[in-house]
C-alpha cells in the first residue's frame, strides 16, 4: 500500500527553484533513504512533508490525505506524520518524560497516565527509560536524538521523517542513533531518511533516492544504486563521500 | 546645639506607617503579577496578531514607554473623569501601574521570544500544537528564563516608581511620610527610615524573584553556556 505519494511536487524559494518536479511513492513499512550533495533539496522535499514548507505546486497525498497549502491543521497532520531533527530540538525547560509526553497530552488530550506509559515504553524502545526525570542539557547529543525519535514516535505517527538526524552528533555517537532507527525500520515503521550516512543507507534501507538540482536525478535499490551508478553526477557523488 | 536625630519621635505614627507600607506592597505584588500577565499577552500579540492589533498595541507600548508615569497616572485619574468614567485613587493606581509594568515588560519578553530557536518552533508545530500551544508549553519559560534579570529589574522599578501615587492621595508609603513630618516636621527622620524601607523592599524583591527563578529554571542548572 502506498503511504505517501508526492506527484510533480515544485517549491521556489524566491527565485531559486529548490524543487522542480518530484515523483516519489513509498509504499506502508519502506524505508527510503535521501541522499545527495547539500542544495539539492532533500530537506526541503522532507520539511514538504509535514508543511513546515509549502508546496507550490504538485500533490502530496499521506495515508490518503491530500496535503494542500494550509488544508490541514498541524494537529490533523500529525496523526500522520511525525519528525525528527537535525538539532534534536528538545524543549530545554522539560524532562525526558515531559517532552514525550507533552504532545499527546496537549495536542490529543490524552490522560496523563496513559501518556505516561506510553512515554516509558519509547523511551524503553529507545534505551533510555532510566533517564525519564533527566532534563536535555544532562543528556549527551546522541541521548537526545534518541529522546527526540521517542517523542515522535509517542504520536504513533505512520511515517517518520528523519531530517539528518546525526549530522550535529560526535561520530561515536552516531551508531547508537542508527541503532535505533534500524529497530525501527525491523519493525515495519515508514521511514523516510535524508541522510549522509551511506554505510547505513546501503544496509538499512530498501530504496535509496539521489536527489541532484532539485530533482530525483536517479533511484534504486542500494545495493545496485551504490555498486552500480548510472549517473555521471551520483558516481561523482558517491565517489566524494565514500 | 545643633539638631539631633530623634527617631522616637515617629513612634506614635507607626500605624500610618504601617498602614503605607501595606499598601505599597499590596500594589506592588498585585501589579507585578497583573502586569507581567498582561505584558505576556501584549508580547505574543505583537508578535502573533492581527496587523490592526499589533499595530494598536505598539502604539500603547510606545505612549507608555514615551511618556512620564505621573502623567499617566494623573491621565487616568484626573482625565478620564473627563470622559464620564470616574475611578477611585487606589484602582487608578492599579491601572497605571499595571499598564506601564506590562508595557516595559512586554518590549522586553519580546526579545526573549525572538530569541527562540526556530527549531524549537518547528519540532512543537510537528508535534501537531497550534501556535498558541506551542508558546504556551514550548516557548513562553525558556524566553522568561533569557530575560528573567531584566524583568526583575523593571518590576522594582515600577515599585520604587509607586511612590508617585501618594500624589493622587493613595496612602501608600510615601504618602505616610508626607502625613507624618507635616505632622511632627521631623521630615529628616522620617525620609531616612522609609528610603531604607524602599531599599529593603527592592533587595527583598529581587531575592523573592531569585528564589522564584531558581525553582522555575531549575532545567537551567547543569546547562553548558
Amino acid at each position: 500500500m502506498t503511504l505517501v505519494c508526492v506527484n510533480n511536487v515544485h517549491k521556489a524559494f524566491g527565485d531559486l527553484q529548490v524543487l522542480k518536479g518530484i515523483d516519489l511513492n513509498v509504499a506502508q513499512g519502506e524505508v527510503v533513504a535521501i541522499i545527495g550533495r547539500s542544495g539539492s533539496g532533500k530537506s526541503t522535499l522532507l520539511r514538504c512533508l509535514n508543511q513546515l514548507e509549502q508546496h507550490d505546486s504538485g500533490e502530496i497525498t499521506i495515508a490518503e490525505q491530500q496535503l494542500d497549502a494550509g488544508s490541514m491543521s498541524p494537529k490533523e497532520l500529525s496523526e500522520n506524520v511525525g519528525m525528527v531533527f537535525q538539532s534534536f530540538n528538545l524543549f530545554p525547560h522539560k524532562t525526558v518524560g515531559d517532552n514525550v509526553c507533552l504532545a499527546p497530552v496537549v495536542v490529543r488530550g490524552e490522560a496523563r497516565a496513559d501518556v505516561e506509559k506510553v512515554a516509558r515504553e519509547v523511551l524503553d524502545k529507545v534505551g533510555l527509560a532510566d533517564k525519564y526525570d533527566a532534563y536535555p542539557a544532562q543528556l549527551s547529543g546522541g541521548q537526545q536524538q534518541r529522546v527526540a525519535i521517542a517523542r515522535a514516535l509517542a504520536m504513533r505517527p505512520k511515517v517518520l521523517l528523519c531530517d539528518e538526524v546525526t549530522s550535529a552528533l560526535d561520530p561515536e555517537l552516531v551508531g547508537e542513533v542508527l541503532r535505533v532507527l534500524e529497530a525501527l525500520a525491523a519493525e515495519g515503521m515508514t521511514l523516510i531518511l535524508v541522510t549522509h550516512e551511506m554505510g547505513f543507507a546501503r544496509d538499512v534501507a530498501d530504496r535509496v533516492v539521489f536527489m541532484h538540482q532539485g530533482r530525483i536525478h536517479e533511484e534504486g535499490e542500494p545495493a545496485e544504486l551504490f555498486s552500480n551508478p548510472k549517473t555521471p553526477e551520483l558516481k561523482q557523488f558517491i565517489s566524494a563521500v565514500l | 546645639m545643633g539638631p539631633t536625630l530623634d527617631f522616637l519621635t515617629l513612634l506614635p505614627y507607626v500605624s500610618e506607617l504601617v498602614k503605607g507600607l501595606t499598601t505599597t506592597v499590596v500594589l506592588t505584588v498585585v501589579t507585578t503579577l497583573t502586569g507581567l500577565g498582561l505584558a505576556v499577552a501584549v508580547a505574543y500579540l505583537r508578535v502573533n496578531g492581527q496587523p490592526w492589533m499589533r499595530w494598536g498595541l505598539g502604539g500603547y507600548v510606545e505612549v507608555t514607554r514615551n511618556t512620564p508615569f505621573i502623567v499617566q497616572l494623573f491621565f487616568i485619574f484626573f482625565g478620564l473623569p473627563g470622559l464620564g468614567i470616574k475611578i477611585d485613587a487606589i484602582t487608578a493606581a492599579f491601572i497605571a501601574m499595571t499598564l506601564n509594568l506590562a508595557a516595559y515588560s512586554a518590549e522586553i519578553l519580546r526579545a526573549g521570544i525572538s530569541a527562540t530557536a526556530k527549531g524549537q518552533l518547528e519540532a512543537a508545530r510537528a508535534l501537531g500544537m497550534s501556535t498558541l500551544q506551542s508558546y504556551r508549553h514550548v516557548v513562553l519559560v525558556p524566553a522568561f528564563a533569557r530575560v528573567y534579570p531584566s524583568l526583575i529589574s523593571q518590576a522594582i522599578i515600577v515599585m520604587l516608581g509607586s511612590a508617585v501615587v501618594s500624589q493622587i492621595s493613595v496612602f501608600d508609603l510615601t504618602y505616610a511620610a508626607n502625613f507624618i513630618q507635616s505632622r511632627n516636621f521631623r521630615s529628616f527622620e522620617v525620609y531616612l527610615l522609609i528610603t531604607l524601607v524602599y531599599l529593603l523592599l527592592a533587595f527583598g524583591m529581587r531575592r523573592a524573584f531569585m528564589l522564584v527563578g531558581k525553582r522555575v529554571f531549575a532545567y537551567q542548572q547543569g546547562e553548558q553556556r
